[in-house]
């Protein structure tokens, strides 16, 4: 115990800045800026694994460290729906899982956002619609930012969430 | 009595007010000490204020039990903690509430909860509250050893008179108080659900006791259930420094420059608490559900022995 | 007080007292002829509401009335040469007040509830005559009418427990009841007879004033083995958790809630007022029966899953609870600590009012469910909170009272059992000394444990999702078994509410008993109790249940201001795959299973056995529980198996020839004869 006291004592600080907002991951923007504005500085997420291969979770559990450090942007993962304001989905949505997933949704009270992870959530990725997955998260519930990649970088989940809870500078006025 | 009824009223606010800014210095000191900047002092209110603006949702087959559970908890929880003398003695409704009755209000709460737990019908809910009352069978005659010890020293139950005494000159050190102490310390970390009973981050439902009770509730009720909670974690803080560290606190009657002292002093006593606790949950790990009972049974233990040293020492007439 | 001109005096009282119980007899007559009728048992349970009603009332009169001495009335029937005594004094009239309100209530809730008995004729007649046995072992002041009401009271109890004797279960339960019983009272006979001394008078004057017999300890022996077997003190509790399921419920109610409080009042009177000033040690053996009693008892209910098994066995807990205030009122009384005497009598006699209230509440309750739903068993219950309204809100207030909570009554009588217990360093002895406070902690986790269990007894029969069928039809019970259940749950919050009424009531107990008062109730306001001074430790029932409420409509008003409105009811979260059935929710043996861990595995020998089916074998897995009631083993069983061999041996004397007969005959004629030479 005094070992890790003492290491505690000499190691300083080691968070970074978070990232800065991406208006590209955005897909659409149905809450207003005052609710964001509640819900975006005391954000419960929960993480729903809808069939992914725990790459993207791999990414999504570093974002729980001390570098980037979610927790002190007033963000933490909650265990039950119930809790939750922001629904953190992964994976193409096996078949198995379309109807967990819309059960959770459904569980989750309003006002709720909904953000896909990795090439699989956003696309479909390599495994696309078929008779084992439902394509992308948004053929199962509305989601409100994608963040493509395989995996993307913490530091791009990061600004997809924060994208989510933060009111477009603009609002939709572009065809 | 004018000047009782205004302590009591500041106290009842002043509880439900400092109860949330407790918890966010604890999360504070918390990250600082897993190297890693924490969340605002001010994030647990904030939570409270998001989440009462969310909608509630309730399950079909809930009851009334489980819409009014979280109103009883805190309403108990609450009276239990503006009992306590915090930063003056002397209030009001301490005339007719003591140390017994505050354990009493908290295992009134605790079965109300419990039975939320039960309400809706999943297993969730019952591996909490089953594993909550089994805590309580051994955490409450610790408790009430504690009490015991502390009342038989003081020569009643009032905690404005225990307050007191432990402030006065004929008390010293001694092994009873020693022991129950730590049998109190023990009991705090087990109801407030602190590593390492229970770890109040955590998201493996096997693991929980507390959070598995209200994993149905949303809302306004979760807001009601937090707040509760975090009002629970001042109380045990308050309890502890009202008994066995009451430096500062105002006696009953003193002027405006007391009660000034006695805020300072309460303030002071708060921040030392949250950080002694923090520093020992960051450096212990949580222990198997059915080693806590054996943790328990330590703190049981413990405080019969501190009340039987001092039923023994006593001179008899 | 009321001090009225035009209310009868003490003499007055007393022979209307015996009208009642004469009545009470003569219902029982007429219950024999009307027990067919439909409307006649309903009569019968209504008249004996009305007569137990008045006899509350007349009780209530004399235990405020402040005369000293009560005036007795003489009967002419009873022994050969002497006379039957009946006087309410005020030990009497306490607990005949107790006694008769619980029945008064129970009847009412019967009017509804008899109704359903498969053979009322039954059990009508044999209800009324218990309640009068009951009654007159209170009235009695001689040994004899004392007894002659302890028997009847015990076989017409057995009457209604065999009632329903279509199930072997009930028969055994009452074959050991009648074994338990008659050997209870022949030991009470025993401790009559030495204290009625060399002068061998049997009224319970004439036994104040002489010298015992025999050593006054052995009195106390076996008062605590007599009336503490019908009272259900371990290890003579055998007989409450299979009789008390085995009756009817309203008969259930009386026997748990009122039958058991009989006994109690039995010992206090020998103990307490026949057998003279005790001596120090009295307390330990009577302390540690108790905290044993409250220990086990609560942890047999833990692991029962028959709703009514689990409330008898409750009732072996408090019994322990109340005679551990019994037993600190002897350790005080012996060293002359008056008033504290006077406090520890008055959290037990407190706690046997609460006790008969919650506990008849519950028997109450748990019959209504018997009607509803046919079942008795938790783990077929579930759900009923939304359709028995009613019941599940009384029933929950049994369940927080039961548990020691406040603002109910059940924490009144905890906090004074504490109070006695925190003035207990005044004690001069050690042994005492050392004792008290370990009995303490028993009687702390004995009441931790007791909120365990009615968590699990209301969680699992009341919420979460119906586990049966009969549980999805369940239906709320007739009007007059809901307004005795609600009667009950308001004197609940009454009692606990308003303490310092029922203290003040309860000052002359201690006063006949202990000669001390609790002074300071007296002087203080209703608001509070404050049984040795104020600022030591008071208690404001009002107060509490005053914060609380305000405190809970206060919150729930800034919420209904300040937070969103928005409600939307949804499935229940099962992770996302809905539970295909009612089984996957905890029972109450799963609820029970951390504490059968904790503490089952060294009390019971609980083990936990599984047994895997081979692999490949399509069989189910089946998880096996062993549990052993060491009380039966270590005790009953040893005593059984002696019976069985002697009677084995006994029985050649079945097969004799007529010389060997003869010869048995003259040698115990010689014997006699011996005996009667040599015995001046």
């Amino acid at each position: 115990m005094w070992k890790t006291l003492r290491q505690i004592g000499s190691v300083g600080v080691v968070t970074e800045t978070p990232p800065q907002l991406d208006e590209q991951l955005r897909v659409r923007e149905h809450l207003q800026a005052q609710i964001l504005g509640t819900l975006g500085r005391a954000l419960c997420i929960r993480h729903i694994d809808a069939g992914s291969c725990n790459g993207c979770e791999l990414e999504i559990h570093a974002l729980n460290n001390a570098f980037y450090n979610l927790e002190g942007l007033g963000i933490r993962f909650v265990a039950s729906p119930r809790h939750a304001d922001l629904l953190l989905v992964t994976g193409p949505v096996a078949r198995n899982m379309e109807l967990a997933l819309k059960r959770t949704y459904d569980a989750t009270p309003d006002p709720k956002l909904v953000v896909a992870i990795g090439d699989c959530g956003c696309t479909g990725g390599i495994f696309g619609r078929s008779y084992a997955s439902a394509g992308s998260v948004a053929n199962v519930i509305p989601v409100n930012v994608a963040v493509p990649g395989c995996p993307p970088h913490p530091k791009r989940i990061l600004a997809g969430i924060l994208t989510a809870i933060t009111a477009a500078a603009t609002r939709s006025s572009d065809p | 009595m004018i000047r009782d009824w205004l302590t009591q009223l500041v106290q009842l606010a002043a509880v439900l007010v400092l109860a949330p800014l407790l918890t966010g210095v604890t999360r504070k000191v918390k990250a600082r000490l897993l190297r890693r900047r924490g969340p605002p002092l001010l994030q647990p209110y904030r939570d409270l204020l998001k989440l009462i603006r969310k909608e509630t949702v309730v399950a079909e087959n809930a009851s009334w039990l489980f819409r009014s559970a979280p109103y009883v908890i805190f309403a108990t929880t609450w009276v239990a903690a503006a009992l306590i003398p915090t930063f003056a003695t002397g209030l009001t409704f301490s005339a007719g509430a003591d140390l017994i009755v505050i354990v009493g209000l908290l295992g009134t709460a605790r079965f109300f909860l419990a039975l939320a737990g039960l309400d809706v019908g999943t297993s969730f809910g019952g591996i909490g509250s089953s594993r909550e009352m089994m805590f309580a069978s051994l955490a409450e005659p610790a408790m009430l050893m504690v009490v015991f010890t502390v009342s038989l020293f003081a020569g009643s139950t009032q905690l404005s008179t225990i307050s007191a005494y432990m402030l006065g000159p004929q008390m010293g050190l001694s092994i009873s108080l020693a022991l129950a102490i730590v049998a109190l310390i023990i009991v705090s970390l087990a109801e407030n659900a602190r590593i390492p009973v229970d770890n109040p981050a955590t998201h493996l439902e096997l693991t929980m006791v507390h959070e598995a009770m209200i994993l149905e509730y949303s809302g306004r009720h979760l807001a009601v259930i937090e707040a509760a909670a975090s009002l629970k974690l001042l109380l045990y803080m308050s309890l502890i420094a009202c008994m066995f560290a009451p430096w500062g606190t105002a006696v009953a009657g003193g002027g405006a420059a007391a009660y000034s002292i006695g805020l300072v002093a309460y303030a002071i006593k708060l921040a030392v608490g949250g950080f002694l606790l923090v520093v020992f949950e960051t450096a212990t790990a949580k222990m198997r559900v059915f080693r806590v009972p054996e943790f328990l049974g330590v703190a049981l233990m413990l405080g019969l022995l501190g009340a039987m040293l001092l039923f023994v020492s006593r001179v008899s007439q | 007080m009321i001090q009225a001109l035009w209310l009868p005096g003490p003499l007055l009282l007393t022979q209307l007292a015996a009208a009642a119980i004469a009545s009470l007899l003569v219902l029982a007559v007429l219950g024999v002829f009307l027990a067919r009728h439909p409307l006649g048992s309903r009569f019968v349970y209504g008249a004996c509401a009305l007569v137990c009603a008045a006899l509350a009332g007349l009780a209530l009169l004399a235990l405020l009335d402040p005369s000293p001495t009560p005036s007795q009335i003489r009967l002419a029937v009873g022994l050969p040469l002497g006379q039957t005594l009946l006087a309410l004094d005020a030990l009497s009239a306490a607990f005949a007040v107790i006694v008769n309100v619980t029945s008064a209530i129970v009847s009412v809730g019967a009017i509804g509830y008899g109704a359903h008995a498969r053979d009322p004729q039954r059990v009508v007649p044999f209800y009324p005559a218990f309640i009068a046995g009951m009654n007159l072992v209170l009235l009695a002041q001689d040994a004899f009418s004392f007894l002659v009401g302890w028997e009847f009271m015990s076989l017409a109890s057995w009457a209604l427990v065999v009632s329903e004797d279509r199930s072997e279960g009930n028969r055994y339960a009452g074959l050991v009841y009648v074994i338990m019983a008659a050997a209870g009272a022949l030991t009470l006979l025993f401790a009559f007879g030495i204290l009625a001394g060399t002068d061998g008078g049997y009224s319970f004057a004439e036994m104040r004033q002489s010298a015992a017999f025999g050593p006054a300890a052995l009195v106390l022996v076996l008062a605590l083995i007599g009336a503490g077997s019908k009272a259900g003190l371990v290890p003579l509790h055998a007989w409450l958790p299979l009789a008390h399921p085995a009756a009817p419920s309203h008969v259930s109610a009386l026997m748990s809630g009122v039958m058991t409080k009989v006994a109690v009042y039995g010992f206090m009177r020998i103990v307490f007022d026949l057998a003279g000033p005790p001596s120090w040690w009295w307390s330990v053996p009577v302390l540690v029966v108790a905290g044993v009693t409250a220990f086990l008892g609560v942890l047999h209910a833990l692991m029962e899953h028959d709703l009514k098994r689990l409330l008898a066995y409750h009732t072996v807990e408090n019994i322990g609870i109340i005679f551990i205030g019994l037993g600190l009122a002897l350790a005080f009384e012996a060293s002359g600590m008056g008033a504290a005497a006077a406090l520890a009598l008055v959290a037990a006699v407190f706690h046997v009012f609460n006790h008969s209230l919650f506990k008849s509440l519950l028997f109450l309750g748990s019959g209504a469910i018997l009607n509803a739903t046919g079942e008795r068993d938790m783990e077929h219950l579930g759900g009923l909170i939304h359709r028995m309204p009613v019941t599940a809100v009384t029933f929950l207030v049994g369940c927080v009272a039961i548990s020691a909570l406040p603002p109910f009554n059940g924490f009144v009588s905890e906090w004074l059992t504490f109070q006695a217990i925190l003035l207990s360093p005044e004690l001069p002895q050690w042994i005492p000394r050392l004792l008290v406070p370990a009995i303490g902690a028993t009687l702390a986790c004995s009441a931790a444990l007791a909120a365990a269990c009615f968590v699990k007894a209301f969680g699992s029969t009341f919420l979460g999702r119906p586990r049966s069928q009969v549980a999805i039809a369940a239906r709320e019970t007739d009007l007059w078994l809901r307004s005795a259940m609600v009667a009950f749950a308001s004197l609940c919050l009454l009692a606990g509410v308003l303490p310092g009424w029922v203290m003040d009531a309860l000052r002359g107990v201690s006063d006949v008993l202990v000669g001390a008062r609790l002074d300071s109730q007296a002087a203080q306001p209703w608001l509070k109790v404050a049984p040795i001074s104020a600022d030591r430790g008071a208690y404001g029932g009002l107060l509490v249940f005053a914060m609380i409420a305000i405190a809970a409509a206060a919150t729930a008003l800034i919420a209904r201001r300040v937070a969103s409105h928005a409600l939307r009811r949804a499935p229940a979260w099962d992770c996302g795959f809905p539970d295909p059935s009612p089984a996957t929710q905890y029972t109450s043996g799963s609820f029970a299973q951390p504490i059968r861990r904790v503490f089952g595995s060294l009390v019971f020998r609980a083990r936990e056995h599984v047994e895997m089916p081979k692999p490949g074998a399509a069989g189910a897995a089946r998880l096996r529980v062993d549990m052993h009631d060491t009380v039966w083993e270590l005790f009953y069983a040893p005593v059984i198996r002696l019976v069985d061999v002697l009677a084995g041996h006994l029985t050649k004397l079945q097969f004799l020839t007529i010389r060997k007969y003869l010869m048995l005959v003259f040698a115990t004629l010689i014997l006699l004869l011996i005996i009667i030479g040599t015995w001046r």
